[in-house]
């Protein structure tokens, strides 16, 4: 059933290009995907391991960096006078680099900032993410600074029998990021389901339990945070190259700020929830821009956020799972509702 | 050595506003268990109270500096009463998420009202600097540190000498022992966030006429305020006065001798070393007000 509905969600997203010939909204929903994948990946770490992360940014803007310097080449200087030169290469290389870089950043971050938790953590990722927004608008040599990398080349696959495609127009790259999404869905929903998923979780509900039945606690979180933050910079590296120019404002932390509204609007700890709040959040501004000022949509940005923290602490699809649930076992039985409705809840998302 | 010199000074007038930072931070922090996001807006707020008051409404300077400690109290005040307490007993994200929230409205709203230029407040201090052999230093930076360190004094004696402030230190301890004893500990809430604003808020109404307003200015205001409480340990005053010239320190010789591209990476850097190496902070004794 569920991945009846799966199938049939990806496909309406699959059909959209086909009816939707506005270009500026094909490019809304093409960056809405983008930041999903951000949001999806947050989600892993927020909704599954309850570490808010507020730097989650940094290693989207270090996976778009990454990508656009190694498709671009670049020639900077080293302290003890070292000189660093590199030849531009493909784009998807770039993209498997943003990959790997932006995960071994997450390893080093988790790997320092788990041994404080709460409060601490999230000003440790925040730290981290404008430490990182500073260096890259500093050195200019590497960066260009606030000039901003420009040119950067689009992504070029290489089919089997068919040459190269390089995926220039709208059309193209909504596909792209639409099989990206759908590969970081389906890696992120693999994860929570298996072994280190459940120690996830046993972690997030009673640490203290989960480390007496064995869970290593370092060892778990650097791992969700490698991955949430490998996902994160495989967005940022499509960013870059549909963008195709990125400065340092890429790391600005409203743009962190977004991603998490995005996962709590939607429900942390559910799969679908970033989907469904991103989608909100994403389209809310093409929706907004007729009506009000660029600082009134901020505002209801704010509100908004206040809002559904206030109404729908746990989200959206959380909130809907629970309300169906509740309707379905009143219906069979009305007996373990206290029990069913939690883990149901869960299992739905 | 004379430049070492003109650090020093430049980094005692810097830490004093930074200590008042710290100070409103690490209070709301200590007491409340909020990590309070809307901090730098109150910065943004007192430094255009400020503005306003000199020049729209023409009043005199020195009386800006009261109707600013004034105003942030009162909007503390507000965000505690319509945003916190309903909130009292949810978990640390829900509220620190609140905040954020109203932080972006609360920014957005300034750039709304006041929009994006930056402005200037003119000051009745005399354009050349006070020049004390090898260093110099303006007349109007020695008024904030001198205004700084009455409010400092100010908020010490308040905190140890009052009812408030015991009544505020037994919130810290154990916040059910003190509602048993009969401390309102919703009106030490409503008053510590208040006086953690009216703090803020004075810090930015000193700092503003050094630079310049904007909408934007209290966000790393509010990054260096959390270095501090950082820094000087959770709900520690005096830790959070150390913390505030530290950090000044660290910016003045980091901006002097490194790179001035990097001034404000230092507090960044403060945090994630501090909280690697000894993350109760420099100073924790016993996590304790006062």
């Amino acid at each position: 059933m569920r991945a009846g509905i799966a199938i049939l969600t990806v496909l309406a997203f699959a059909s959209v290009p086909l009816w939707l010939r506005d270009p500026y909204l094909m490019n809304a929903l093409i960056t809405t995907g983008i930041f999903i994948i951000g949001a999806m990946s947050l989600n892993l770490l927020l909704g599954f391991t309850g570490q808010l992360s507020l730097g989650h940014i940094a290693f989207f803007g270090i996976g778009a960096y990454v990508s656009a310097l190694t498709s671009l080449g670049f020639d900077a200087g080293l302290p003890f006078g070292l000189r660093i030169v590199h030849e531009p290469w493909p784009p998807i290389v770039g993209f498997v680099l943003a990959i790997v870089i932006a995960g071994l950043c997450g390893y080093l971050v988790g790997l320092l900032s788990f041994r404080v938790r709460g409060a601490y953590f999230v000003i440790v990722t925040i730290s981290f993410a404008e430490v990182v927004r500073l260096v890259a608008l500093n050195w200019v040599e590497l960066t260009q600074g606030p000039l901003a990398l420009t040119n950067i080349p689009s992504i070029t696959i290489g089919l089997p029998g068919l040459g190269d495609l390089t995926l220039r127009t709208k059309l193209q790259n909504y596909y792209l990021v639409l099989a990206v999404a759908v590969a970081a869905y389906v890696l992120i929903w693999r994860l929570v389901h298996s072994h280190f998923g459940r120690a996830m979780r046993g972690l997030m509900e009673n640490e203290t339990l989960a480390v007496s039945v064995g869970i290593d606690v370092t060892k778990t979180l650097t791992l969700a945070a490698v991955m949430s933050a490998g996902i994160a910079g495989a967005a940022g590296s499509l960013y870059a190259h549909y963008i195709r120019i990125i400065d340092p404002e890429v790391f600005a932390f409203i743009n962190t700020v977004t991603m998490v509204i995005m996962v709590i609007t939607g429900g942390k700890g559910s799969l679908a929830g970033p989907v469904v709040g991103g989608m909100i959040f994403g389209l809310l501004p093409v929706f907004l821009r007729p009506i009000m000022a660029p600082e009134a949509q901020w505002i209801a940005y704010g509100g908004v956020l206040i809002v559904i923290l206030f109404v729908l602490p746990r989200g959206i699809v959380p909130s809907l799972a629970q309300r169906f649930t509740k309707r379905w076992s009143r219906a069979e039985t009305a007996a373990p509702v206290a029990f069913s409705k939690r883990d149901a809840a869960k299992e739905h998302a | 050595m004379s430049e070492f010199l003109q650090h020093l000074i430049n980094m005692l007038v810097l830490g004093g506003t930074y200590a008042l930072l710290g100070i409103g931070l690490t209070l709301i922090f200590g007491i409340m268990n909020v990590v309070n996001f809307t901090h730098g807006v109150l910065y943004t707020f007192g430094a255009y109270i400020m503005f306003i008051v000199v020049h729209q409404l023409g009043i005199n300077f020195f009386l800006a500096l009261p109707l600013a400690v004034v105003a942030g109290w009162l909007l503390g005040a507000a965000i505690e009463l319509i945003l916190l307490r309903p909130l009292r007993g949810s978990d640390i994200d829900t509220t620190m998420l609140v905040m954020i929230g109203a932080w972006i409205a609360m920014q957005s709203g300034a750039l709304w009202i006041w929009g994006g230029v930056a402005k200037s407040v003119t000051t009745p201090f005399p354009e050349a600097p006070l020049v004390l052999g090898p260093v110099s230093v303006s007349w109007l930076r020695l008024f904030v540190l001198a205004a700084a360190a009455m409010l400092i004094v100010v908020t010490y004696l308040m905190i140890n000498r009052t009812k408030l402030g015991c009544a505020m230190r037994a919130t810290f301890q154990d916040h059910d022992t003190a509602s048993l004893m009969g401390v309102n500990v919703d009106m030490i809430y409503t008053s510590t966030f208040a006086i953690g604003s009216s703090l803020a808020a004075a810090a930015g109404a000193l700092l503003g006429p050094v630079y310049v307003i904007f909408p934007q200015m209290g966000d790393l205001a509010a990054v260096k305020a959390f270095a501090i409480v950082i820094l000087g340990g959770l709900g520690n005053i005096t830790g959070a006065v150390i913390g505030g010239f530290i950090l000044a320190l660290a910016e003045e010789l980091g901006a002097g001798y490194v790179s001035s591209g990097y001034r404000d990476a230092m507090g960044f850097l403060i945090i994630i070393a501090v909280l690697i190496f000894k993350p109760t902070g420099l100073f924790a004794r016993s996590e304790r007000v006062g």
